[in-house]
């Protein structure tokens, strides 16, 4: 009778154990789901600026279309990339880079910078693309803590029980990391 | 990672600090009352009416302090229109730190200063000043955004609303009581003789509450204050991945040659990011100093 009683305490705890450790790995699950969601809500608010821009610069800066035709494709291949994720990474890469090139040669036109629009504009990409930053770094934080979750002990045997698998971080693009040259055609 | 430990344990020690700061505001609200009723021959009636009316304010100051707050500084609440940057700047942090992005609201002052209040993440509001905006650069301002937003994420804009709201109020009644001592009130003719000696001894008592309460109610706001900031500071810096930005900040806010904000008072003092009165060197100052040393401050952020 005691000692069933023990086996009974145990197992019971053992189970709630068990459902809390599940609970909290589903919700820290859908928390990254949800924080990778979060970045291509923010790619995508990027590649809708990028029309508005192309038509404030084209005005001023009319030497220099390959700069703006670069941008205009790039946002091209992320409207198509659809699911396919690598194509968006890389699509995306590449509107980070042309972006960039785009902006650095706009020093070169004065009038150009000093234009209100141009200038809401470069307000609104800078904050888009510090966001976009943010939800990676915060897609990183979960990924860790998820992680984290499923590899400690004893979590480990039971996240093996229910299939859970760690998951990868966000890793910035090489690409993303080098230094742009600008070109002065 | 440790900060994240760091957060959960405070958002816990902070919940049950704000339930302590509201039970520790009705005892002395109770107590207050009850001193008060001697004089108008009820104790019960002295305790009750302010018991009644200490629950009633802390479901307001609860639910209605971060209105209070902003409205007794001075803070108007802007359109995304009016600040682009700063609300970039908000929402931008609130997507790292995973919470719903705060109200922005600004004070027009030209000290560099800024606080956040509310009483959860879910209604909580980040109010800067125009100096603040005009001389910060981008990732100074990102500092000190991320810092007002560890804050709200901590749960400390619940406690420090709760101290600023509570205490205020307790600071006015006791100053009423003093004044009511001072200008003379009767004890009711309807007092029993045996009654006499522990009447004298609450009497006494209750001066010496009434003198003391504002002095507690300080040295409480400051061990809410000193610790907090640090860890916010910490917070913050690991939001934005660049200790350098707030510590810059800092060193501006330092160099402020008028730091004293209009609107700010007593009561509300201990929410901004840097004390926002005139710098006094002495050691009365130093013990009621709501913050940190700001140099202090500036070098832990560089060691980081």
């Amino acid at each position: 009778m005691g000692l069933g009683l023990v086996i009974g305490i145990i197992a019971a705890v053992i189970i709630l154990f068990l459902i809390l450790l599940y609970n909290s790995v589903i919700r820290l699950n859908n928390q990254v789901k949800n924080a990778w969601a979060q970045i291509d809500v923010q790619l995508k608010r990027r590649a809708d600026l990028i029309p508005n821009l192309i038509e404030s610069v084209k005005g001023y800066m009319k030497h220099e279309k390959g700069v703006l035709t670069d941008v205009t494709k790039a946002r091209t291949a992320f409207l198509n990339a659809g699911d396919n994720m690598k194509k968006k990474a890389e699509a995306s890469n590449m509107m980070t880079d042309t972006l960039k090139s785009l902006f650095a040669v706009s020093e070169n036109y004065p009038q150009l910078r000093a234009n209100e629009n141009f200038m809401q504009l470069q307000e609104e990409l800078t904050g888009t693309e510090n966001k976009i930053s943010y939800s990676r770094q915060l897609y990183n934080d979960l990924v860790m803590e998820f992680n984290n979750k499923i590899q400690v002990f004893p979590n480990n045997f039971f996240a093996k029980m229910f299939n859970f698998a760690a998951k990868e971080s966000f890793e910035a693009s090489a690409e993303e990391k080098k230094v742009v040259k600008v070109k002065f055609d | 990672m440790a900060a994240h430990i760091n957060i959960f344990e405070s958002v816990r020690a902070n919940k049950i600090k704000s339930w302590l700061l509201f039970i520790f505001f009705i005892i002395l609200v109770g107590a207050l009352g009850a001193f008060f009723g001697l004089f108008i021959g009820s104790v019960y009636l002295g305790l009750a009416i302010a018991l009644i009316i200490g629950v009633i304010y802390g479901l307001i100051a609860y639910y209605s302090g971060d209105r209070m707050i902003l409205s007794m500084s001075g803070a108007k609440p802007v359109t995304k229109k009016e600040y682009p940057h700063l609300y970039h700047t908000v929402e931008g942090l609130a997507i790292a730190a995973n919470i719903p992005p705060p109200k922005c609201y600004v004070i027009d002052d030209s000290a560099l200063n800024a606080f956040a209040t509310g009483r959860d993440p879910q209604h909580a509001s980040i109010t800067v000043t125009t100096g603040l905006l005009n001389v910060l650069n981008r990732q100074e301002l990102e500092g000190v955004v991320a810092h007002e937003m560890s804050h709200v994420k901590n749960f400390d804009i619940r406690m420090m609303m709760l101290a600023a709201v509570l205490v205020g109020i307790v600071t006015l009644i006791s100053d009423f009581m003093l004044r009511s001592f001072i200008f003379g009130s009767h004890r009711s003719s309807d007092d029993r003789k045996d009654a006499g000696q522990l009447g004298l001894i609450l009497i006494v008592v209750g001066i010496v509450l009434a003198i003391l309460a504002p002095f507690i109610a300080q040295l409480m706001k400051l061990t809410i204050s000193r610790k907090r900031e640090f860890l916010a500071d910490a917070n913050g810096a690991l939001l934005t991945r660049y200790p350098p930005g707030l510590a810059s900040a800092l060193e501006k806010i330092k160099k402020d040659p008028d730091p004293l904000v209009d609107n700010a008072n007593k009561a509300t003092a201990h929410l901004f990011i840097s004390t926002p009165f005139r710098k006094t060197k002495s050691f009365v100052a130093s013990m009621f100093a709501t913050h940190p040393d700001i140099d202090e401050r500036i070098s832990r952020l560089k060691a980081m």
